[in-house]
Formats: structure tokens, C-alpha cells, sequence
């Protein structure tokens, strides 16, 4: 990627307010994201982290604040050119009927193809490429119902990938997922915001993964944002304590320096 | 990514135009094939040569006044039926959904006989009554998308058992004007309610054709949004469709289809549910194939259907509607069980 894209802002959200219903979950949050940058959300169950990606994704209206997008605000983008800039995984996904986890990944590629139009070579080769980077090719023309989950989590991934956009919102994109998985679609994220200049955000459970891969983390609580910078000024013990409401153990890993952090609770 | 990306692998498992234009050739085949069977059998004999040369000639009446009317309203009913039930399936996101189920029909005979009692004498009537059904069928298909919407949200399951109930309640309203109208109308209000495609005119044929294929042209312009529609709203929606849009305009579109072969035909059950499921094991989901594959495949399972109803227990006639039932229920239940799927794969 050239450059002077890398570092542009891409996305900012500045005072954002959602509910569901009467219910408000999000009560002010801003955040910024720069191109090639990997930002983790990280936070207890209920923190509004998913409430964010689905307003930062546009499929949640907001109450208040404002979120631009390349500099122009959220609104004034239509659905179609929305999706050409943003993908997104939900936490959760199903398919209704029976498609091949080909037909899954190119239907990734319908922002960009026009109503009676067929997927060309190019778009076959950005799925197959897409394939892959998340290990499935193997597996492409098996239809998605008969996966396990984790195999269906890489699936969407590669969905949202072969979106070809520039930012991409990911919903607990490694639950499900094994260690040595876990490990390679980290790595492969960190590949597209170097090589692509694509922005990433995930929320996360798993607080070591946030601390060796992600650039900057956000700490969310009760629908607000408690902390956010690098992950080893976020990652204190003082900041987790507050957050999770249990003692918490922050060190190093001996082997390579890299941030641990450990639950610290005592047993009994 | 380099040009040397071996695609071989993925030969059959995505859609290409050619493999669309192959098999909608075949069945496009088949449909005129099956058209061409159903016109020349009957329950009384044509003499083919004579129906086409002498213009004079009972053959001919019978060919081209009452049989071949007859069969086009068959192809069209049945084009409708299944290629809708394969949009409305999309919509809620449910094999099991279909223009009966979700209470369009029913609404749409509701209209349609109420139409016929208070109108049986106008001349306008033969137009007026499809225009009623319609109309019936969109109030009936709003009803029920309004009263399944929780919170701004439609729920599909929700939506399905709302059509259930609104289904049988058109068909009590239906049952409650025939127990009060003289039986003239009674007679007439059975055949709806099992479905009959007794002697159209080409005028009907006209009207339910145009009807048809305004209904069908917008959803096929939307069948790449109704693959993206089955990974859930979100998710369609992140990939650039505007969902409630999409939503309205299948409701709109299915409505003036089905409101239109019901005016025609009454209220024929399973036909949108079989066809869409046999296409969909055979062909796979992609609606840019499944959506005019089921119009044609549709097309020709009515015209069999209607072909059995007529030539049966000859002279004497089945309403189609109890042919496509009583063929219909047996064979669903033995190809969900035979496939060994989740008919409900949410």
C-alpha cells in the first residue's frame, strides 16, 4: 500500500448513544480508526461492544453522536457503496438454505456486481484467494450447513474478506476457533492492515490475543469506553479490576516480552 | 493473487451463466413438451389436423376455445405459485413459507368471491375480479406483515405462524359467506376453495399473464438480493441490501401475482411448496437460477396436475387443487424425510 494511506483516518464515531427499544446500551462513545490499523474492543459481557460494530456497520440507528466515514458522515452513504467500504462479521451467523461455501464467499462479492451480473474470473480469484488465507479451500464446494463452527466462522470471514473493503468489523471473529486457527487468522489480519492498509476492529474475550496482536485496544464498560491507547497502557491491573470486578494478574511472557494477563482470583 | 489461480476446483459449485442457460433450456423443453401433451389429450377426442385446417369444426372449438385456454391458465397458475413461494421462502428465511401458508391466497379468495357476489352481474367483472384479488391479497399480505412485526423487527417464525392463523381465518370468513349466498354462489365458492382451472378465456389468460410477468420481473431483478437475504437481515444488509425495501417489494410483487392466478383459480395448495423443493435439491439455492427455474418448473407441474384433474374419472372432473394436494402432501413429507436435511435450517 501506498504510504500516505496508511494513517488516514478512516472511521470516527464521536459521542455515540444506541438502545434496544427503551433500553439504552451505548451511552457515549468515541473512538478513532486509521487505515492498516488493527483496534481490539475489549469489555465483560454486556459492555455494548457488539452494540458499537452495528453502529459503527450502519444496521443500528443511532440515538445521538455521529459517525463519519472517510470523512463524510455515516448517513449519506447508500447500502450498496456502504458495502463496498465496510464488511462485517456478526458474532453469530446462519444460512438459510443450502449453499456451498464457494457460493457463501462470493456472495461477498455482490457489492460490486450488478443486479443481472455474473461473478467474473476476477471475482472467482478473489474468492479463491479468500479461501485461502482462512485455510478452506478444501472445503469449498461443501455445503455450509455440514461445517463445524469453527470451519463456518472462517467461512464468513473469508465472506467479508473477498468484500474486498476497507474496513472491516468483526464480531468475536476467533470464538469458535482453535489455538493454532486462532493464531493464523491473527497473523493474517495483521498481513491485510500492513499489505492492504485495511482498518480492522474486533471485539474480543481473549484479552492475551488483544494484547499481542491488536495496535490500540478500547476497554468498554456498562456502554461506555473506560480506557484507550496501546494495549500496555489499557492492560493494567487497576484498569481490568475496575472493568471485570475480579483480581486480575498482568506480567510478562518470559519468552518474548509479550503483555500476559492472567485471571487472579484465588480458588474456593 | 496471480493469473496461474487454478479455478478448476470450483467447476459446479457456483453458478455460471452457461450452467442458468442449460438447464433453464431443459426445462423450458419439458414445459413445452408437457404443454404439448396436456393440449392434445382430453376427455373428448380432437382430431388435431382437422382443429387447425377447418375452421368450422367441433375439433377446433374444443381445441382452441376450451383446451388450450385452458392449459396456458394451468402454466401461468403454476409459473406463479411455485416462483413466488420460492421468493416468499427467501423472505422469511423458511422453506416452508408460501403464498397458502402466509395467508395470501386465502385473502385473495376472500376478495375475489366477495368480488364475484356483489359483481356476478356487471360485464366488467371478468377484469374487475383479478383487480379485486389483488388488491385482497395486498391487504391480507399487509395485515399479516404488520401484525408480525415485534418492535420494527420481523420475526420470521412469527411471521409464518401469523399467515397460519390469517389462512384460517379467510377460509372461516369464506366458509361463513357460503353458508349465507344462494347456492348458485355456493357451488362457484367450493370450486375456489379447492381450486379449479375450469374454462378460462383468453381474456383471463391475458390479464393473469400480464399480471404475471409484471410480478416476476421484479423479483428476478432482486434474486441476487434474496441469496444475500438468507444469511439474515444484518448480514444482507452489510452486503449492500436495503432489507425493508427488498422486503416491501416482494411483498408487493407476490401479491399481485398470487392475487391474480387466485382470481382465476381459487385457493391450490402444496404447488408453491414442491416445486421450489425439488428444484432446490436438484439445482442448489441460488435464486438466479431457482427463481426461473420454479416459474417453468411450476408451469409444467400444474399443467400434469391440471391434466389428471381432467382426464381422471372423464367425464366428470377433479378440482385440480385436490389432485395437487393429495399428490402433494405424501410426496413432501417423503422427500423431507428421504433427504435426511433440516427442513428448518436457521
Amino acid at each position: 500500500m501506498s504510504d500516505e494511506r496508511k494513517g488516514e483516518l478512516v472511521l470516527r464515531a464521536d459521542d455515540v448513544a444506541a438502545s434496544y427499544g427503551a433500553i439504552e446500551v451505548l451511552h457515549g462513545v468515541s473512538m478513532e480508526l486509521r487505515a492498516g490499523e488493527m483496534l481490539a474492543i475489549v469489555g465483560p459481557n454486556g459492555a455494548g461492544k457488539s452494540t458499537l460494530l452495528k453502529v459503527l456497520a450502519g444496521t443500528l440507528t443511532r440515538q445521538r453522536g455521529r459517525v463519519e466515514l472517510f470523512g463524510r458522515e455515516l448517513e449519506s452513504y447508500d447500502r450498496r457503496r456502504l458495502a463496498q467500504l465496510v464488511a462485517a462479521v456478526a458474532q453469530e451467523n446462519s444460512v438459510a438454505f443450502q449453499f456451498s461455501v464457494l457460493e457463501a464467499v462470493l456472495m461477498g462479492r455482490a457489492p460490486h456486481l450488478g443486479a443481472f451480473h455474473f461473478e467474473t474470473r476476477r471475482d472467482l480469484e478473489v474468492a479463491h484467494s479468500a479461501l485461502e488465507y482462512f485455510d478452506l479451500l478444501a472445503l469449498a464446494r461443501r455445503p455450509i450447513q455440514e461445517l463445524s463452527g469453527g470451519e463456518r466462522k472462517r467461512v464468513f470471514l473469508a465472506r467479508a474478506l473477498a468484500q474486498e473493503a476497507r474496513i472491516a468489523l468483526l464480531d468475536e471473529p476467533t470464538a469458535f476457533l482453535d489455538l493454532k486457527h486462532v493464531a493464523d487468522i491473527f497473523a493474517r489480519f495483521r498481513t491485510l492492515c500492513a499489505e492492504r492498509g485495511m482498518a480492522l476492529v474486533a471485539t474480543l474475550h481473549d484479552l492475551n490475543a488483544a494484547a499481542l496482536y491488536a495496535d490500540r485496544v478500547m476497554l468498554m464498560k456498562d456502554g461506555t469506553a473506560v480506557a484507550s491507547g496501546s494495549p500496555e497502557a489499557v492492560f493494567t491491573e487497576s484498569n481490568l479490576r475496575a472493568v471485570y470486578d475480579t483480581e486480575v494478574y498482568v506480567g510478562r511472557n518470559p519468552s518474548n516480552g509479550a503483555l500476559i494477563i492472567l485471571p487472579a482470583a484465588h480458588r474456593g | 493473487m496471480n493469473a496461474a489461480t487454478n479455478l478448476e476446483a470450483f467447476e459446479g459449485a457456483y453458478l455460471t451463466r452457461s450452467r442458468m442457460m442449460t438447464w433453464l433450456l431443459i426445462l423450458a423443453t419439458a414445459l413445452l413438451a408437457t404443454l404439448v401433451v396436456a393440449a392434445s389429450i382430453g376427455s373428448a377426442p380432437v382430431n388435431m389436423m382437422r382443429a387447425f385446417t377447418d375452421t368450422t369444426s367441433a375439433d377446433r372449438a374444443i381445441f382452441f376455445g376450451v383446451r388450450l385456454p385452458r392449459v396456458l391458465m394451468g402454466a401461468l397458475v403454476g409459473a406463479v405459485l411455485a416462483s413466488s413461494g420460492v421468493a416468499l421462502q427467501a423472505l422469511v428465511r423458511n422453506p416452508l413459507a408460501e403464498g397458502g401458508i402466509l395467508g395470501i391466497s386465502g385473502g385473495a379468495a376472500l376478495g375475489a368471491i366477495i368480488a364475484l357476489v356483489f359483481l356476478s352481474t356487471s360485464a366488467a367483472s371478468d377484469a374487475l375480479v383479478p383487480i379485486i384479488a389483488f388488491g385482497s391479497a395486498l391487504i391480507a399480505t399487509l395485515a399479516v406483515y404488520r401484525l408480525s412485526l415485534i418492535a420494527g423487527r420481523l420475526e420470521p417464525f412469527t411471521l409464518l405462524l401469523i399467515g397460519v392463523i390469517f389462512n384460517a381465518f379467510w377460509g372461516a370468513a369464506i366458509m361463513l359467506i357460503n353458508s349465507v349466498v344462494n347456492f348458485y354462489y355456493a357451488h362457484n365458492i367450493l370450486f375456489w376453495l379447492m381450486g379449479s382451472l375450469e374454462a378460462p378465456s383468453y381474456r383471463e389468460v391475458e390479464i393473469v399473464g400480464a399480471l404475471a410477468a409484471l410480478g416476476f420481473a421484479v423479483l428476478i431483478f432482486h434474486a441476487r438480493d434474496m441469496n444475500l437475504l438468507s444469511l439474515g437481515d444484518e448480514a444482507a444488509a452489510e452486503m449492500g441490501v436495503e432489507v425493508d425495501r427488498l422486503r416491501r417489494v416482494i411483498f408487493f410483487a407476490t401479491s399481485v401475482m398470487i392475487g391474480a392466478a387466485v382470481s382465476v383459480s381459487g385457493i391450490i395448495s402444496f404447488v408453491g411448496l414442491i416445486v421450489p423443493h425439488m428444484l432446490r435439491i436438484a439445482l442448489g439455492s441460488d435464486h438466479r437460477l431457482l427463481l426461473p427455474a420454479s416459474l417453468l418448473g411450476g408451469a409444467a407441474f400444474m399443467v400434469i396436475a391440471d391434466l389428471v384433474a381432467r382426464v381422471a374419472i372423464a367425464p366428470a372432473e377433479i378440482p385440480v387443487g385436490a389432485i395437487t394436494a393429495l399428490c402433494g402432501g405424501p410426496f413432501f413429507i417423503y422427500m423431507l424425510r428421504r433427504e435426511g436435511r433440516k427442513p428448518f435450517s436457521f
